[in-house]
């Protein structure tokens, strides 16, 4: 199965492949840095799990887990292009 | 721009733009201090802040523009800025770029390059840079991007001279624009070529430096027509099929060229970083160790309750205390406006004296807030800069949702008075932020039913007379099952009417935590009670005025009339009699000085319960004894037995005048054209316990809830110099009153459903630009607020139940109903993901 950040368990990181989805979300979180080829941490949970806190360059942004699960990511950090 | 160049300007506009968080507001009230304008661009809900400052001669016009990351179409807010750069051609663009954050916040910058302005680069929060570890090289940035880069620290106003001095160089004829290519688009170069080439073919007079961003938006998926307004249609039609064959060679649909144009972006951004900022290895920033503990799983929740409670002892109970100290000034200006007005006759007052003291007296029961108010917006601002408000929204967000409202729906719900004591128009302004629409709108629908500050006091009223043993358990019910139901309405609206609605997810950047400046807050708080006070000056003073007529006509019959004349006279040859051989009655010789008498001595016993101390007191004596010297035997305790008598007599006089006048006033109120509504309506308000009397109140409450006080104030009489608290004034009529402990628990939880106030109700209609969605937000709190009482009234006598025992069942069925709905999975139905939000905007001050 692909990975996705919703897989990934506080203080994991991993390396964005895809965005999925489009429109308007799609856009924001690209404009937030989150495109293919950033590293994402994924920082903590909220007190019940969802939504989650991930850490993009020095830029901390909180999406639920049903927009994350959208984000194809690979575990492995790939050598850096 | 080429067009207006031949010398050095004398003013300029200058429009302020940057992504969220990078403390645009900040620097904006740094440039243009408190001369501000606050407007919304036109035709839609968008704020538009402006301001201007004087530099050497130089005016500057500042624009603040709202907040976004990018320029596209997705948002409103983006729309707004886009068309305000492409339109309102401003001389100057001051980007704001927040140095912790560069690679994010480069290709705004870029973008704004490409349309060809003048940009200055303010480069932000430089001390929070410092802070995670960076170095940032501003002259390398500088060159790199072509433009002028000052480094600022908006804050504490660092380099806001520096930032002025550039824009003042910038006002000079020969300074150039800069160079747009500043990004490489590889592959697409030559679609944007042709594209700019078909742009310059039909807008041959615009600047064609803007040229190169517009083409690049165009490809993006932009309407040319939005871009390039006045063009003709055939023109515009032939560019858009330039555009369309450029898209289709390059990509499969607009969204791909899109794609290679934000990777380009990002990927020049990266570039930039890499040779401009050097990072020295650092910990975890400050930050993130306090959300370590902030936003850990266990402490997270315990802290937040903290802090709800902290604001809401500093606001509503030291508020309270603070209004206890304020109160005197807004009763000695009703003294004030008393002795200006026309005098008084004994049994009826000119119509002017009567009005005016209404105003005054409705007026005055809101003013009396604004000390709350003050406190609690600023504790509110406090929460947004700090950053904290953005994590309550992260926390609280899966519980929102559950019940179909969004973490964003915090702001707004805070404002309109989680705490007990909040607005809901401000509160259904800061809706805008929520970029749900759904959400929005059951945000909006619900966040009436929070308990606004004028709840408050009828609360406090009945809690008062009926639970003077419970009162704080009844208010710790009153202001939580608001929040409870709040809720489930909105679960309720959501799975039903409002359920063919897009929603749209929930996306936010957590910013640094920040410490409050004390000029932000206080800005901040002003503004905000200022709305509050505007509404007052406007909608609450006009229905006041109204319904002052609606409680005065028709009035009383000739017959009536006539019968009081008679009482009066009796009591006044009574008084005669009783003065007959008094030393003192040659003071009282006509009736003219009688009357005198009767009214310096109300307006004497007024100021005398007004005073404060001993000192004021013997000075009010003093006053008296000088002005009316004659009448001071009656005034004056003195041990002089013919004086005593004498104002003995005077006292039996004045209470009988103030029965007189309050068998008058009631007689006149159940005759009055409101008062006949509310006996229209008796029978059906019957059953949820309401007589006649609530209903005026509630009618009344309807044009600002704040006059459900005023008005229970006038039924109950507020005779002439009383400037007793309302509490006060009913506690005595208590025994007049036939309500039970159940009655008062019906009003209170109808109250707590009752509909937005006439002020909330035009904000909801500008907020979801629909006049049926207002009257919906009218109709159906009042149908489900008189369920519930009748509800109460029918079933609570059934087994003997008091109020005491009444709220309590309803409260614990009430939040079990809210545990049971919130527990049970959601039938989890993907709705279509809206395709443009407005955008999400945390930290946007309505």
């Amino acid at each position: 199965m692909v990975p996705s950040l919703d897989d990934l368990r506080p203080g994991e990181t991993g390396r964005v492949v895809t965005l999925h989805g489009g429109g308007a979300v799609r856009r924001r979180l690209l404009d937030m840095g989150i495109v293919p080829g950033a590293e994402v941490e994924v920082v903590r949970n909220a007190p019940l799990r969802d939504p989650i806190e991930i850490r993009v360059g020095n830029s901390f942004i909180v999406l639920r887990r049903g927009e994350a699960a959208r984000i194809e990511i690979s575990r492995r950090p790939a050598d850096a292009d | 721009m080429p067009q207006r160049t031949t010398s050095t300007r004398s003013s300029m506009l200058a429009a302020l733009a940057g992504q969220q968080n990078a403390g645009k507001s900040t620097l904006f009230n740094a440039l243009t201090g408190v001369r501000q304008h606050i407007a919304n661009y036109p035709g839609v809900t968008v704020e538009k802040k402006s301001g201007a400052y004087a530099d050497h001669g130089l005016h500057v016009e500042v624009v603040d523009l709202p907040g976004t990351y990018s320029l596209t179409s997705f948002s409103l807010e983006e729309r707004v800025a886009r068309d305000f750069l492409l339109h309102d051609g401003p001389d100057v663009v001051i980007d704001v770029l927040d140095a912790s954050a560069l690679e994010r916040g480069l290709p705004l910058t870029f973008h704004l390059i490409e349309l060809g302005r003048r940009v200055v680069v303010a480069l932000n929060m430089m001390d929070v840079a410092e802070g995670l570890g960076l170095d940032v090289d501003v002259d390398a940035l500088r060159a790199a991007l072509g433009v002028p880069v000052v480094g600022l620290i908006g804050r504490r106003g660092v380099g806001v001279d520096r930032l002025r001095e550039t824009i003042r160089t910038m006002a000079q004829p020969d300074t150039p624009s800069p160079a747009v290519a500043v990004v490489d688009y590889g592959t697409l170069e030559a679609s944007i070529a042709t594209v700019e080439q078909a742009i310059a073919e039909i807008a041959a007079q615009r600047s064609r430096t803007a040229s190169r961003g517009v083409a690049l938006m165009l490809l993006e998926g932009a309407a040319a027509a939005e871009l390039l307004p006045g063009i003709p249609t055939p023109d515009l039609r032939r560019l858009q099929q330039v555009v369309k064959r450029e898209i289709e060679g390059f990509a499969a649909s607009a969204a791909q060229v899109a794609d290679h144009i934000v990777e380009r972006r990002v990927r020049r951004a990266r570039e930039i970083v890499s040779a401009c900022v050097r990072t020295r290895r650092m910990g975890a920033p400050l930050s993130e160790k306090i959300d370590r503990i902030v936003l850990n799983r266990w402490i997270a929740s315990p802290f937040l309750l903290a802090i709800v409670w902290t604001v809401y002892e500093l606001s509503i109970v030291q508020g309270y205390e603070l209004t206890k100290i304020t109160w005197p000034f807004l009763a000695s200006f009703r003294n004030w406006a008393s002795s200006v007005l026309p005098a008084g006759g004994f049994l009826h007052d000119p119509l002017t004296r009567a009005l005016g003291l209404w105003m005054v007296d409705s007026v005055n029961t809101l003013l009396n807030y604004v000390p709350i108010f003050l406190i609690l917006f600023a504790l509110i601002a406090i929460l947004e800069d700090t950053g904290y408000m953005a994590r309550i929204a992260f926390i609280l967000d899966r519980v929102l949702k559950r019940f179909g409202l969004h973490g964003q729906s915090t702001l707004p719900l805070i404002l309109a008075g989680v705490f007990a004591g909040g607005c809901a128009v401000p509160g259904v302004m800061a809706t805008r932020a929520i970029p749900d629409p759904r959400a929005r709108l059951a945000t909006i629908l619900t966040v009436p039913f929070m308990n606004c500050l004028a709840k408050v006091p009828l609360y406090a009223l009945l809690i008062a007379l009926y639970f003077p043993d419970h009162k704080g358990l009844i208010l710790f019910y009153l202001s939580t099952i608001t929040v409870v139901f709040a809720l489930l309405i909105a679960k309720l609206l959501t799975t039903t009417v409002l359920g063919h609605m897009p929603t749209a997810p929930f996306v936010m950047e957590l910013p640094y935590y920040h410490l409050p400046t004390v000029g932000g807050v206080l800005r901040r708080a002003i503004e905000r009670t200022w709305l509050y006070v505007k509404k007052v000056g406007t909608i609450v003073v006009a229905v006041a005025a109204v319904i002052f007529v609606l409680l005065q006509f028709p009035g009383l019959s000739p017959e009536r009339a006539a019968h009081y004349e008679t009482r009066s006279a009796s009591a006044i040859s009574a008084f005669r009699q009783q003065m007959a051989g008094s030393p003192y009655s040659p003071a009282i010789a006509t009736q003219e000085r009688l009357v005198d008498l009767v009214n310096v001595y109300t307006a004497y016993r007024a100021e005398k319960l007004n005073a404060g101390s001993k000192s004021s007191s013997d000075a009010i004596d003093a006053a008296y004894t000088r002005d009316h010297s004659d009448f001071v035997p009656f005034l004056i305790r003195s041990r002089d037995a013919k004086a005593r008598a004498a104002a003995n007599a005077l006292k039996t006089l004045v209470d009988t005048r103030k029965d007189l006048r309050r068998e008058m006033k009631d007689e006149r109120l159940v005759g009055s054209v409101l008062g006949m509504v509310g006996r229209a309506l008796e029978p059906v308000t019957r059953f949820a316990g309401f007589d006649w009397r609530i209903n005026v109140a509630l009618l009344s409450s309807f044009a600002a809830r704040e006059s459900s006080v005023a008005t229970l104030g006038a039924l109950f009489g507020s005779e002439d110099g009383d400037v007793k608290r309302l509490e006060e004034r009913i506690g005595e009529h208590g025994s007049g009153m036939q309500y039970t402990t159940v009655t008062a628990v019906a009003v209170m939880l109808f109250f707590a459903l009752y509909p937005p106030c006439l002020a909330t109700m035009i904000m909801v209609r500008l907020q979801t630009g629909s006049t049926r969605w207002m009257l919906f937000s009218m109709a159906f709190p009042t149908l489900l607020g008189l369920g519930v009482a009748t509800g109460i009234q029918a079933i609570a006598p059934l087994f003997g139940a008091d109020g005491l025992i009444t709220v309590s069942i309803v409260y614990g069925a009430t939040v079990l109903l809210a545990l049971v709905v919130g527990l049970i999975p959601n039938p989890f139905v993907r709705r279509p993901v809206v395709p443009a939000t407005t955008a999400s905007n945390p930290q946007a001050s309505p």
